[in-house]
């Protein structure tokens, strides 16, 4: 029997309409704990470098994470997992809701689909019972609409559903896959458009096991109390009126436009009225006592659950007002479209008519006002009509297909993905590291842990430290008691923070635990519920596995190195690990380069930042530098450099030695 | 105490339906206790407390298991609370062939909550131990009731008398009581 896990994967094709239930190796828990960790091994073995994201040999893979399902408080998280046709690269995705526990009850830990069906489908799965069903009555609905409609035809309005909307359904890049109150973004939307799959509903009604109950038990009760209580977790733009942060500090437009000055207490209390008469109720996820989402309800549109800063990124891209994105979320999100990378194609779309390089020619009869327009555009690229089929590209390739100076306004992508708009002046270490080699393409899932700012005096910043449970290493109280004004931070304490802040999304992503509980939490107030130092007694409780800290942190960097090797097999190199130019005024490229060497070294690859045999070696991925040697893209000697770092740093990570 | 009541202690779990953030802990909670051995596993299909969810509806109602339906419901009444329509079902506890709860997944045996007994009792049942924002509220009134006991199947028994009477006529059952009485 397993604990925590079901031990099995649901494979289909959709070219073929085979579908099978696997047992999966017992094996592959020790190494990659589930969810995101496992959908990484998946897909370094099933999918070679030369597929393309839009080939019926790419795999679409949805998986539970290991704690989903189980009474650990906040652990809903799917991962969604694919290659991404806008990044070429491994997609990272993740969503809330209750998909991934409701997968566990029906007895699967993930969901992996390959092919492409021949006319639009949507898969129901009712434990062991599972049919591929026609949906041809769903093309072009939207994603609630598909959901609620296929509860009913089934008659099971206990199901779980996740579905794209027509963006998804026209590939459109920045389409996301909608499930409840969550949503997946970064690259899968388009994926299950082009497997033409319109929706996946889930019922489960089997037990999951838990290896020591009793003590889980009240653990669960505790953590519950203690989450709700816990103010430095959750999300608080969903219940704080004050989000002066975001509108004064973060860039308006196409990413522009500070307007530092834009808060004030007479706006304060005109939203905070607007949401009180829109908002029917705040919502949390499965198993999660905090209160996440707003359900609103705008005149004339359909109920939806507004989430996390795309409570923002519409009015501010359009420089309207917050009654601006109320409304057109309810649109978008039918049309299941991504809130952080879709306004910022809007934005851009609107600065190249401003600049005469888009003309009536593609935009007829384009409106005056900056919010007319946003209609006008989505209704182009959801569809993917005239200009609307090259927006649906996304920033970065639609710049270059329209060509004529319009790659100049493709400011504010790595890796070829849309960022949230922050441009500040003084450059940031630990940031520059986190953005130029993340691999989750959006920052928000890779800050989190280490705080973003500087306590003012010693006083703080020794009270701070004394309740920092948080931290995996003394080294990082030191840090930060030293550490006086945000931009000064030395290379060694940099790649600490930049290597500790991504290990927690890495561990979070494998678990399904939500980053506002966890790996996005420890940055204000560093009193995340889940850190590296409970995380392997309360997995110990739920799964049976003896592990310890350093064991953790093993597995976290074990899946680390695989997403990255995965993604240097598609071609990923030093050369694209940069963030935008404009990120910060003042630059120095000197200093940038000393500090992404220092960071390849700690975390044991070489100077392009690909994986030595030896790092490799060292956590049992000798598959995957023998594959490297073989492309050769690594060279057998290679591994000279990184014995040092090894030496100095002791693997790096939480290590004490 | 005035004749015929007495004092009793009715335990009943409160709902307040604004308070419900959607999140179905009391789920997790009820299957855990009741599974065998206790707490061996979770599966809110076993659950005796299921929050029924319509979203676009923006309905989250955490509802008990009742037992059987009583055979008179109709279940066809809407209510309106707070501008929001609710269907009757939406509030009822009862296994009904209409829809696919409160069935034991394995049996198809009826769930019914007992609220939570144990020995020794808890403070609070675990689905309301497990809702901090206070969506389940668990109340002991004390009652004052009409002493049920001494009067229960009083109305039964002399509707059966009656009917004999009109059958066989009053001195004819009477002197069958007689005879019963002499014989114990």
């Amino acid at each position: 029997m397993r604990y925590a896990q079901t031990g099995y994967s649901l494979e289909v094709d959709l070219s073929r309409g085979n579908i099978e239930i696997v047992e999966t190796d017992p094996e592959l828990m020790q190494l990659h704990l589930g969810g995101q960790g496992t959908a990484a091994k998946t897909l370094w073995d099933r999918v070679p470098p030369e597929v393309d994201p839009f080939s019926p040999d790419n795999l679409l893979i949805f998986s539970a994470g290991l704690l989903c399902g189980t009474p650990v408080p906040g652990a809903n998280r799917t991962a969604v997992n694919t290659f991404s046709p806008q990044t070429n690269l491994f997609a990272h995705s993740l969503m809330g809701g209750y998909f991934a526990p409701e997968m566990k009850y029906a007895g699967y830990d993930s969901i992996i689909i390959r092919g492409r069906a021949p006319d639009l489908v949507y898969l129901w799965i009712n434990n062991h019972r599972v049919e591929i069903r026609d949906a041809a009555h769903l093309r072009g609905k939207g994603a609630q609409e598909t959901a609620a409609l296929i509860k009913e035809e089934l008659k099971e309005p206990y199901a779980q559903v996740a579905a794209i909307g027509p963006a998804g359904e026209n590939r459109v890049y920045m389409a996301s896959i909608e499930h409840a109150s969550a949503s997946a973004s970064r690259g899968p939307g388009p994926v299950m458009g082009d497997k033409r799959l319109k929706a996946i509903a889930v019922r489960g009604t089997n037990d999951i096991n838990i290896a020591r109950p009793a003590e889980l038990y009240e653990l669960f009760l505790r953590l519950r109390k203690e989450i709700y209580e816990n103010p430095y977790v959750g999300d608080w733009m969903a219940v704080e009126d004050d989000d002066s942060f975001h509108h004064n500090n973060f860039a308006w437009g196409n990413a522009r436009v500070r307007r530092k000055n834009f808060w004030s207490k007479e706006l304060e209390a005109r939203w905070a009225a607007l949401t009180q008469k829109v908002r029917d109720r705040l919502t949390g996820c499965y198993n999660c006592p905090k209160q996440c989402h707003h359900v609103i309800s705008w005149p004339g549109r359909q109920r939806y659950f507004l989430k996390c800063f795309g409570k923002d990124t519409y009015h501010m891209a359009a420089f309207k007002e917050l009654d601006f994105s109320y409304e057109i979320l309810a649109l978008t999100q039918e049309y299941g479209l991504d809130s952080y990378s879709t306004p910022q194609v809007l934005a851009f779309a609107i600065e190249l008519y401003e600049d005469g390089i888009l003309t009536d020619r593609e935009l007829p009869g384009f409106p005056a006002d900056s919010g007319e327009r946003f209609y006008y555009l989505i209704e182009k690229i959801v569809r993917r009509e005239g200009i609307g089929d090259i927006l649906a590209d996304g920033v970065y390739r639609a710049a270059r297909r329209i060509g004529r100076g319009a790659e100049k306004y493709d400011h504010n992508t790595i890796k070829k993905f849309e960022q949230v708009p922050i441009k500040l002046v003084k450059l940031n270490p630990p940031y520059f590291l986190m953005y130029a080699t993340g691999e989750k393409m959006s920052i928000t899932q890779i800050e989190g842990s280490f705080p973003q700012d500087p306590l003012p005096t010693r006083e703080e910043r020794e009270k701070f430290v004394r309740e920092w449970v948080a931290v995996p290493d003394e080294k990082f109280k030191r840090i930060f008691l030293e550490w006086e004004k945000r931009e000064q931070l030395s290379i060694e304490a940099s790649c600490a923070i930049c290597d500790w802040n991504e290990m927690m999304h890495y561990l979070d992503d494998a678990l399904g635990l939500c980053g506002f509980l966890s790996s996005f939490r420890g940055q204000f107030g560093g009193k995340p519920v889940y850190h590296s130092n409970n995380l392997p007694h309360i997995i110990s409780l739920a799964t049976g596995m003896e592990l310890d800290k350093d064991g953790l942190w093993e597995i976290g960097r074990r899946n680390r190195n695989l997403v990255r090797a995965i993604n240097v097999r598609r071609g990923l190199r030093r050369k694209d690990e940069r963030p935008p130019e404009d990120h910060w005024k003042i630059r120095d490229p000197e200093f940038e380069q000393k500090l992404l060497d220092a960071y390849y070294s700690f975390k044991g690859w070489n100077s392009e930042g690909v994986p030595t045999c030896r790092t490799l070696a060292g956590l049992g991925l000798d598959y995957v530098s023998e594959d490297l040697l073989r492309r050769g893209i690594l060279e057998a000697d290679e591994n000279a450099p990184v014995r040092e770092a090894l030496a100095a740093e002791g693997t790096g990570g939480c290590g004490d030695a | 105490m005035p004749d015929g009541r007495k004092k009793k202690t009715v335990k009943t779990i409160k709902v307040i339906l604004d308070r419900c953030n959607g999140c179905r802990a009391c789920e997790i909670a009820c299957s855990a206790f009741h599974a065998r051995p206790k707490y061996s596993s979770v599966n809110p299909a076993r659950s005796r407390i299921r929050v029924i969810v319509d979203m676009l509806n923006d309905e989250y109602v955490p509802i008990r298991a009742a037992g059987y339906t009583a055979t008179a419901c109709q279940g066809r009444r809407v209510y309106t609370i707070n501008s929001k329509q609710y269907s009757e079902c939406s509030f009822c506890g009862a296994i009904c062939p209409t829809r696919d709860l409160f069935k034991e997944p394995d049996s198809g045996l009826p769930l019914k909550c007992d609220l939570c007994e144990d020995d020794p009792p808890f403070k609070e049942p675990l689905c309301v131990q497990a809702c901090p924002p206070g969506a389940l509220v668990y109340e002991e009134k004390d009652e004052e009731a009409e002493e049920e006991a001494a009067d229960a199947g009083r109305e039964a028994l002399e509707t059966g008398l009656q009917t004999l009477i009109d059958n066989y006529g009053v001195q004819k059952v009477a002197g069958s009581l007689l005879r019963m009485l002499q014989k114990e």
